[in-house]
């Protein structure tokens, strides 16, 4: 077997971007949409990681912790919007929300 | 050679939990699915030596984060939405972007391929002083600010959440 290289954490790091990014524009519901966000910071951290251990330096892994605590302010305000969407809206299809749609 | 099979298992765990939580119908189910992928993100970042995200990841995500994603779902009645229809109109538009965007950097990167051989950590680096020391080192002496403005960022986000979420009196 070949031994594990940065370029297989990189072409990890491509399928869990994709992966993220095709839930967020495809499906309807928010709670979904917000989940698939995590999964693409998530990609980018492994990225961070994989260039810290390539170039033996922890300046990447400094970053992913800066990620991680952006990815935990933004699940925080975004599903309090969540709740104060459904409590007025009644729904959490991102396709019924179209009140600014022209 | 152990590493090997270490990295296709997580990376198993990863990509199939992140392709279940976008296919599920259940938003339960695709909470689980993301816990999954999550604790293979963890196990990846533990295979490269970086152990102190590895209990962040674990600590932060899986019992942070996903408390707080299963405690909405319980909040929210999703009953409704597991019923209608799951995927937006534009879902081929979609696909045919995000297939685009990874088809170039999947070349871009099978064309840098030659300069990625994983770099040998020297034993003095790696030995002396342990992953979390040398990521305190740097983050209170280069990287202070970026981490006092992130407890800013924090106390924003938490009032704002609380204020945003709260019920009209």
């Amino acid at each position: 077997m070949h031994p594990i290289t940065t370029v297989h954490y990189l072409a990890l790091s491509v399928a869990l971007l994709a992966i993220g990014t095709i839930g967020v524009l495809t499906r309807r519901n928010i709670v979904i949409i917000l989940m698939s966000i995590e999964l693409i910071l998530n990609a980018v951290n492994i990225n961070l990681v994989a260039f810290s251990r390539h170039f033996n330096s922890v300046d990447g892994q400094v970053f992913a912790i800066f990620v991680i605590t952006v990815a935990v302010a933004e699940a925080a305000v975004g599903l309090g919007i969540l709740i104060a969407l459904f409590r007025n809206k009644e729904t959490v299809q991102a396709d019924e929300i179209e009140i600014l749609k022209w | 050679m152990l590493d090997t099979v270490f990295f296709y298992f997580f990376a198993l765990l990863t990509v199939g939990g992140g392709v279940l939580t976008i296919t599920r119908r259940n938003a339960i189910h695709s909470a689980v699915s993301l816990i999954v992928s999550l604790i293979g993100v963890a196990g990846l970042f533990l295979l490269q030596q970086a152990e102190f995200l590895f209990a962040v990841q674990i600590v932060l995500y899986v019992g942070g984060i996903m408390v707080l994603f299963l405690f909405v779902i319980m909040l929210v009645n999703l009953d409704e939405s597991a019923r209608v229809r799951q995927f937006n109109k534009q879902w081929w538009l979609a696909l045919a972007c995000v297939a685009a965007v990874t088809g170039e950097l999947l070349f871009f990167v099978s064309k840098g391929t030659g300069g990625f051989r994983l770099a040998e950590t020297t034993a003095a680096a790696a030995g002396k002083v342990g992953n979390t020391e040398r990521i305190a080192d740097v983050l209170f002496s280069q990287y202070l600010l970026p981490f006092e403005l992130a407890s800013v960022l924090l106390l924003a986000a938490v009032i704002g959440s609380v204020f945003v979420a709260r019920k009209k009196v």
